[in-house]
């Protein structure tokens, strides 16, 4: 592949480049946070972060470590820059999206620095796509403060038990209410629609649960259109862990496993819809 | 029953749980009644028998995906709490998971049909998958579908076709079941019905889930028909409005009188519309014609006088009918075809017009 060595630009070394023999690695990371245009990218020398937010309410990352990468290197400490993730899914999905067994995009990405497009250049079968992608100034991101140490509830769940839920949520509700408590109903997702409320219970002890560590009842709402879309990252994923703090944020977190086995993380951090902070 | 109605009436009785529906023009009602036996647990509680009714969308969206279901659920729940105005459905699913729906329900009325499955004068009993066959024939947008009885105990299934349908863009399918395929036949010969196809197939895709025998009870065109199936743990009744068509009753008897020179109707597209259109053209006059806007144009002027003004009567027609009747030139080549009937009342002037022709041959 002579066309990869090629630096393009100036003699200077791009501020961070990096290549995937599989496209899809990222493209389908990417699908799972995909609910606003704006997405934010953060690259250090672990890895690339992508971040979108919504309604300062939500925000979904996804992280792809350095070791997913086929080359990797990051002249700085961190790059940070701004893209439109409509486009950038657009162009490594290029080739088309239906996966033939055997046949993969390949992918180099290539970023100057500051003011400079991202260049991407995908091959596939012979052919090959050079494509130019401006990037934005960063704007700030939402700092959750969510660590470790304030959480108060957390579920492991495999995903194959919640998908049907998620995808089946009456989405006349307003909201999305969760209960986590070390008492029944353990953990149950609610909504109100126009037809009337539904729950969905998953017990303490059910085979689904991996780890169940709640100390507390809690129940807390959020609104299901900013939750909506975590739908595809719980599409992808094989299990997820659930968490929530002493002040109702939410943590959702998801092992996705790639096609070559290779594990890669997706989160979405949500805040609870006001009024609403006690069991009712 | 979501095929037939927008809400679903539940009613719990002593001899099972019955849930009703009905369309919103009430030419449509079913009714599924479901015996004690088909549920593992039945208790009616309660001096008074509650009727509710709830919206069908969201009863039907606790069962939303067929398929998982029944892989994932092993039991399900029906509480029908009058004090807090709830419907509950429990669903109990695999690993442990439960799912519970609230809804909210309306007190209602009975909702009850009358029908009289005796004093229909037809009745046909066939496998469900038998008709299911036959219907899948039709396309999926038709509308109504005329069944009918013929010579030698056979059952026909033809589409209905509206009367200002062009001809040239209609087409018609029928299909003929012998009286082998049915498993008893006691139908008054020459009659015919038309009902609408919508509600039926829904009848029909639960008939042949459950392996059901279908039973037809049906009489004149104008009273209802009513579709049943009866087992131990199940009784459903389907109860369409037929249309009430003032010519459909005479016509076979009289069609083979009037065009005895066509082969008979079974064989032969263009001749089944042609004595369709003898039997409009012969029989009434433009005054006894409800049923259609179109027949009073199409019938009148049967013995005019010259080619000349027969052209002109068409194009007159033409112009009074309403959009959608046929182009003069093929409208007047089915219409004076029937004309020619021996028997018919048009003199030799008919005749000349059919020369000029050449389409009619």
């Amino acid at each position: 592949m002579p066309l990869w060595s090629q630096p393009t630009g100036s003699g200077e070394p791009p501020a961070l480049s990096a290549s995937l023999d599989n496209a899809r690695h990222l493209s389908g990371l990417l699908r799972a946070v995909h609910f606003q245009d704006r997405a934010t990218c953060f690259a250090t020398a672990h890895g690339l972060r992508v971040t979108v937010e919504d309604a300062k309410c939500i925000q979904a990352n996804a992280f792809i470590q350095a070791e997913i990468f086929q080359e990797y290197a990051v002249q700085e400490e961190s790059v940070t820059f701004q893209i439109n993730l409509s486009i950038l899914l657009d162009c490594l999905t290029i080739f088309g999206t239906s996966s033939l067994p055997g046949t993969s995009t390949a992918l180099r990405m290539c970023y100057h620095g500051y003011g400079y497009p991202l260049v991407l250049f995908l091959e596939e079968g012979g052919v090959v796509t050079v494509c130019k992608i401006n990037t934005q100034e960063p704007d700030e991101l939402l700092d959750f403060d969510f660590c470790s140490t304030n959480v108060v509830n957390k579920i492991i769940l495999q995903s194959e038990g919640l998908r049907e839920a998620f995808a089946e949520l009456d989405m006349t509700s307003e909201v999305l209410q969760m209960t986590m408590s070390p008492e029944k109903p353990y953990f149950r997702l609610s909504t109100f629609g126009n037809a009337g409320s539904a729950h969905v219970d998953y017990p303490r002890d059910s085979d689904l649960m991996e780890a169940f560590h709640c100390n507390q009842t809690q129940t807390h709402r959020y609104k299901i259109s900013l939750l909506k879309p975590s739908t595809k990252a719980l599409a992808l994923s094989c299990k997820v862990s659930i968490r929530t703090d002493a002040r109702g944020f939410l943590s959702l977190q998801y092992m996705i496993r790639n096609e070559d086995g290779q594990v890669c993380f997706v989160e979405y951090y949500c805040c609870p819809d006001e009024d609403i902070a006690e069991a009712e | 029953l979501s095929r037939v109605g927008d809400e679903l009436y539940l009613e719990p009785t002593d001899s099972g749980l019955s849930l009703r529906a009905v369309n919103s023009s009430r030419s449509a009602f079913a009714s599924f009644l479901f015996a004690p036996l088909f549920f593992q647990r039945y208790e009616t509680g309660g001096p008074q028998p509650l009727r509710c009714k709830v919206p069908m969308k969201s009863f039907l969206g606790v069962f939303r995906s067929l398929p998982s279901l029944e892989k994932t659920v092993s039991k399900c729940l029906i509480l029908l709490q009058p004090r807090c105005n709830r419907l509950v459905l429990q669903l109990r699913c695999k690993y442990g998971v439960t799912k519970t729906h609230n809804l909210a329900f309306r007190e209602c009325e009975r909702l009850q049909a009358v029908f009289d499955t005796q004093s229909c004068a037809s009745t046909l009993c066939a496998p469900a998958r038998v008709l299911a066959e036959a219907v899948v024939h039709f396309p999926q947008t038709l509308a109504e579908v005329t069944l009918g009885t013929g010579p030698g105990g056979r059952i026909s299934l033809r589409n209905y076709v509206e009367d200002d349908a062009e001809p040239r863009k209609t087409m018609v399918t029928e299909l003929w079941l012998a009286e082998e395929e049915f498993q008893s036949l006691a139908v008054a010969p020459g009659s015919q019905i038309t009902f609408c196809l919508k509600e039926f197939r829904g009848l029909l895709s639960f008939a042949e889930a459950s392996n059901l025998p279908l039973v037809i009870h049906f009489d004149a065109p104008g009273r209802p028909v009513v579709f049943t199936l009866d087992d131990a743990i199940v009784e459903v009744h389907l109860v369409l409005a037929t249309l009430s068509d003032p010519l459909s009753d005479p016509q076979p008897p009289r069609a083979n009188g009037n065009v005895s020179h066509l082969p008979t109707p079974p064989d032969d597209f263009p001749d089944d519309l042609e004595s369709y259109m003898a039997t409009v053209e012969t029989e009434e006059g433009p005054g006894v014609l409800p049923p259609s806007p179109t027949f009073p144009q199409r019938t009148p002027h049967p013995a005019l006088g010259d080619p000349q003004q027969e052209e002109q009567d068409g194009e007159k027609e033409e112009e009074g009918a309403v959009p959608g009747t046929p182009p003069p030139k093929k409208f007047r080549s089915l219409f004076f075809g029937s004309v020619l009937t021996p028997g018919g009342p048009s003199p030799a002037p008919s005749q000349e017009v059919l020369a000029e022709d050449s389409d009619s041959d």
